[in-house]
């Protein structure tokens, strides 16, 4: 096992922490502002994907869709909350779930009645296809845009936040909303606008990794899940943790895929090391959820104290 | 519970009991097995209920309690049949002695998931419960011994002393009983000392923790008493379609548990019934309509928690009194 493979296998674990972290950081944000758990936030990845494959298929062009992609996702989030979710915040978390999970019910059948029951294939771009010498390997290039691509929207995110006027308001948001309405800040538009960032976020991670899976009904729900251990892991409100926790899911989960099976190998028969690694890979990051869990309840970067 | 709620309670009872007899005489064999559903998804709301309705504790994790019930049932069937001890001890067919043992190792799972996650509580809960739910899942789709992803079908269903389980109606007839009782513990748990201090945890814990009630230790009684009796519905499930796969864990599970008793009435003792009665009556009639059911489920539940809240039996019997 070679030096260059774990460096291939760590890279694709910082690109899929990346694109976790942009799932993450909408619904740590929408959680922090809002105080709305949002189950549907996976749908607005799918939402994303769908619209990008599309659009990218029909048009023969990738950048066209990823542009629709985000933009769909967007628009999808700003309509639900204005229809939906305004609705939610001054309920309880049962109402949350599910009012949200209805919200997936409605929004699975209502891709697959418009895109059809098959999944959708979106090919990669000439411009990033193909592979890149980077010294210790050879790497896709599709997947080191998507952690360039990554890197680019955090640092924006945290430009955004830290020295926007729309981040003053979303930081004030968070801390006291009462407050910043008093002042004068039109409160209803704010949350409108946080959603719709966040469901961009998602939207726009879900029409990057539509070129390396297949884009089906369904597919935004394992990311949820995996986004809400992120959260636990980062913190609930916190855009650091989520960005600490998805780099360390991430990384985690695709390392332990790749060297567990390997390492049970040395002392057991390969097919039996191959089934027990896989399976306990599969659930490494639970077990990174409950060492937080015991060591630090609130995660390791509480937002609010 | 007014008397209102009792008689409505009362006839859900018969109504549950009615149907499959009159669809024994009337050989609508479909009819029987889909009571028999009806009663098995409530007894596994009847679980959430002590901890949703009674401790206020917003499960997303059931689907996992609900799946190992399922998988104890296959595995031991499977065992049984080939002859093999499982972990030594000889396996056995007869759910007398299956049940006991889907209820303990559930038990443990919500033991172990509850320590964990009561820890926090709000939102946190729901995200942590959700999570150890798809490690369970993701576990049992990546452990090839019992079929993995692929499930692992029985060859027959277990046994019941006196009943030949394998025919509709007897198979009702357990799940009924097993329903029954798992209704008649729930409302001995909402009677006793023990519950009425895990509704008023539900309502102010720092209340209960002022007068010397450990909040922690009462939830996780009922976390722990939740999970073995949505475990046992689990073992039920898996021996009425004589099939367990990792897809009884899924999320979507969870999520319809949990919509079951919103539909029926959270913390009402029939809510379970009613819900898992719509649930069910909503995906055969509509289902045969159109295979986008699922759109219209969704429209009908979000305008439930818009605007009718309560549940069913809420609806009809008035809403809960409190004090």
């Amino acid at each position: 096992m070679g030096l260059s493979l774990i460096f291939e296998q760590l890279l694709n674990g910082v690109q899929f922490g990346l694109m976790l972290f942009l799932m993450s950081a909408g619904l740590t944000l929408v959680f922090g502002v809002m105080g709305l758990i949002n189950l549907a936030h996976g749908s607005l990845y799918m939402i994303g994907a769908f619209v990008c494959a599309w659009v990218a298929a029909t048009l023969d062009n990738f950048w066209l869709g990823t542009i629709a992609g985000i933009a769909a996702a967007a628009a999808a989030g700003a309509l639900i909350e204005m229809t939906v979710i305004r609705r939610l915040y001054k309920r309880d978390h049962l109402d949350q779930v599910l009012a949200t999970f209805a919200l997936i019910l409605i929004l699975s059948e209502g891709t697959r009645i418009l895109f059809g029951p098959f999944p959708l294939y979106l090919t990669v771009p000439d411009l990033l296809s193909g592979s890149v010498d980077l010294g210790i390997t050879e790497y896709s290039l599709y997947r080191l845009a998507l952690i360039v691509a990554g890197l680019v929207v955090a640092l924006g995110l945290w430009a955004l936040i830290a020295r926007t006027r729309l981040g003053i308001r979303i930081r004030a948001g968070e801390n006291d909303r009462e407050m910043i309405a008093a002042l004068g800040v039109n409160i209803q538009v704010l949350y409108t606008i946080v959603f719709a960032l966040g469901a961009a976020l998602a939207g726009f991670a879900g029409a990057m990794v539509g070129a390396i899976q297949s884009v089906q009904v369904g597919m935004g729900e394992p990311v949820l899940i995996l986004a809400f251990v992120v959260i636990v892991i980062g913190g609930v409100g916190s855009i650091k943790g989520a960005m600490v926790g998805a780099l360390l899911v991430g990384v985690i989960d695709t390392m332990g895929r790749f060297l567990l099976p390997r390492a049970l190998g040395t002392v057991m028969e390969t097919a039996a090391a191959t089934g027990m690694g896989a399976a306990l890979a599969s659930i490494l990051i639970y077990l990174l959820m409950a060492a937080v869990l015991i060591w630090r309840p609130q995660g390791l970067f509480p937002a609010n104290g | 519970m007014d008397r209102r709620e009792i008689l409505l309670n009362v006839v859900l009872a018969a109504a549950l009991l009615a149907v499959p007899l009159w669809a024994y005489f009337a050989s609508q064999p479909f009819t029987i097995t889909m009571s028999t559903r009806i009663a098995i998804l409530a007894m596994a709301a009847v679980g959430l209920n002590i901890a949703l309705g009674l401790g206020g504790l917003v499960s997303f994790g059931h689907a996992a309690f609900f799946g190992i019930g399922g998988f104890v049932a296959g595995i031991m069937a499977q065992h049984a049949m080939l002859g093999i001890p499982v972990l030594g001890l000889p396996a056995s067919n007869q759910m007398l002695v299956i049940w006991p043992v889907a209820m303990l190792l559930s038990a443990l799972a919500a033991l172990v998931i509850g320590v964990l996650s009561l820890r926090t509580s709000g939102i946190f809960f729901i995200m942590i419960t959700l999570a150890f739910a798809q490690m369970i899942f993701y576990f049992a789709i990546s452990w090839p011994a019992y079929g993995g992803e692929d499930g692992l079908p029985l060859a027959l269903r277990n046994q019941f002393p006196g009943l030949n389980t394998m025919r509709p109606l007897p198979m009702f007839l357990v799940a009924y009983g097993a329903l029954m009782a798992s209704l008649l513990a729930f409302a001995l748990i909402r009677a006793s000392r023990f519950g009425a201090a895990l509704m008023a945890v539900r309502q102010n814990p720092d209340r209960v923790a002022a007068v010397g009630i450990d909040p922690f230790g009462l939830r996780l009684v009922a976390f722990v008493l939740s999970g073995a009796i949505t475990g046992l519905a689990g073992a039920l499930m898996a021996d009425l379609t004589r099939f367990v796969s990792p897809s009884m864990m899924a999320w979507t599970m969870s999520g319809e548990l949990i919509v079951i008793l919103i539909i029926g009435g959270v913390g009402r003792l029939f809510g379970p019934v009613a819900g898992a009665a719509i649930l069910v009556g909503f995906e055969v009639f509509f289902g045969g309509l159109t295979e986008h059911w699922k759109l219209w489920l969704g429209l009908v539940l979000l305008a439930v928690v818009l605007f009718a809240r309560g549940g069913v039996i809420g609806l009809i019997a008035g809403r809960e009194r409190h004090g």
